[in-house]
């Protein structure tokens, strides 16, 4: 089966890298899955879940803030300000940061907490 | 015990103390480099393909952006110099402002207006006390600064550059490079405007000569080059801070190990002062009782 290396990066580390079959990210213009052999792209991501499917049939869901998708030959890169692992996630963390951003209407951290959740998969998208 | 032993002695105790203390801070620095070194080497995936990706914008589109744009005889330059937050670091912080101030110099030799930022207590100490004017500074995160940190430091820059009215037409960053344990270097360079044919990776390699695919650009060259260029800016002024980082806390271990090292010498010359003082003392004593004795007997030898 086609496979397409994949690297998740964030700025003060490496996050993941690893052979999948599918990854799918929020890009400026919507969701968009790349596939092996898909066409040459960079393109800007939004704060949302990435869901990467693994070759072995496992699923590494991350949140991303903010960053670039870029793939060629078979080589995908996801560059990020931040990203997280859903496991890596704290869930409490996360609701409270939610509850404090509600209350101090700050719509760019509200979207930060339920990008967390989301791939926390406490919360449908 | 005689004044003079005394004194000896209680100098010995004082440099003990202090021994102790650089030991202390020089065993800290050695384990915070390594962790620093480890900060440079994890940055360095992200700071690649970030280069990757602005070279591959650059060189498959013609796309212009405010952040290439050379200003025609540029007036105003800013310059970003990155010390230390705390002192007792040898010469880090000095050599640092030394390449500031004589860059600072050459750019007024060629006319510019200087606008100085400051990261680090050290520098904003050294201008403060000069009265020299600095448009920001920012202090608390020497050592150890997190992404975070450079995206504030950038953020304010890149308005200062981008601003349309009292901007700055170029940027100079003085930071210092980790060589290796023992040479750490202060540099200048120019982050603004980039050029994106002389992309660098973070590491001084010149980028690497490939053929980029046909990207298809979305949501355009120019919109993906207008999110790419402040990232660049960002993980530019974050490397930057991570290896100043790591220079301060080598040049701190090799203060502190001379530091540590003269301590036990002086110990060593104390306390040979000490013994030959403690040893006049008993020899003067002997001598007194030795006379006083011939004295006495000398009176009685004479009564008789």
């Amino acid at each position: 089966m086609a496979e397409l290396h994949v690297e998740l990066v964030a700025a003060d580390r490496k996050v993941w890298s690893g052979a999948a079959t599918i990854v799918v990210a929020r890009t400026a213009s919507g969701d968009t899955g790349i596939m092996p052999g898909h066409t040459p792209v960079l393109s800007v991501l939004e704060s949302g879940p990435v869901t990467i499917r693994t070759t072995d049939g496992g699923t590494v869901i991350a949140a991303v803030h903010g960053g670039f998708i870029s793939f060629a030959d078979n080589k995908l890169s996801l560059l990020a300000e931040i990203a997280e692992l859903a496991d890596e996630i704290d869930v409490n963390r996360a609701e409270r940061a939610l509850e404090l951003a509600k209350s101090e209407s700050d719509a760019h951290a509200e979207r930060r907490a339920e990008v967390r959740l989301v791939a926390a998969g406490r919360k449908a998208a | 015990m005689g004044a003079q032993l005394r004194v000896y002695k209680r100098r010995i105790r004082s440099v003990t103390a202090t021994k102790k203390i650089t030991k202390a801070m020089e065993m800290i620095s050695a384990s915070r480099i390594v962790k620093a070194q480890r900060a440079v080497a994890a940055s360095t995936p992200y700071a690649d393909e970030l280069t990757r990706a602005v070279t591959a914008v650059a060189t498959r589109s013609n796309a212009k952006h405010p952040l290439t744009h050379e200003k025609p005889n540029a007036s105003r330059a800013a310059v970003l110099l990155l010390t230390a937050d705390r002192g007792l670091a040898g010469g880090y912080s000095t050599n640092a402002i030394k390449q500031a101030v004589a860059l600072t110099a050459r750019l007024k030799a060629e006319g510019k207006e200087v606008v100085t930022y400051i990261a680090g207590r050290k520098g904003v100490q050294y201008y403060g006390f000069r009265n020299l004017p600095v448009a920001q500074s920012w202090t608390g995160f020497s050592d150890k600064p997190t992404y975070g940190d450079a995206k504030t430091v950038a953020a304010t820059l890149i308005e200062a550059f981008t601003a349309e009215t009292g901007g700055v037409d170029e940027l100079h960053l003085v930071s210092t490079k980790f060589l290796s344990m023992l040479t750490q270097t202060a540099v200048d360079a120019r982050l603004l405007p980039l050029k994106l044919d002389e992309v660098q990776l973070s590491d001084d390699k010149p980028a690497k000569t490939e053929i980029f695919p046909l990207y298809d650009f979305e949501p355009s060259a120019e919109g993906v080059l207008d999110a790419l260029l402040p990232r660049y800016v960002e993980s530019r002024i974050y490397n930057a801070l991570l290896q100043s980082a790591a220079s301060e806390h080598a040049a701190r271990r090799r203060a502190m190990k001379s530091a540590t090292d003269n301590a036990g010498e002086l110990i060593k010359s104390l306390t040979r002062l000490a013994n030959s003082a403690r040893q006049a003392e008993i020899t003067q004593e002997i001598s007194e009782i030795v006379g006083g004795a011939n004295a006495l007997a000398d009176a009685s030898a004479g009564s008789e």
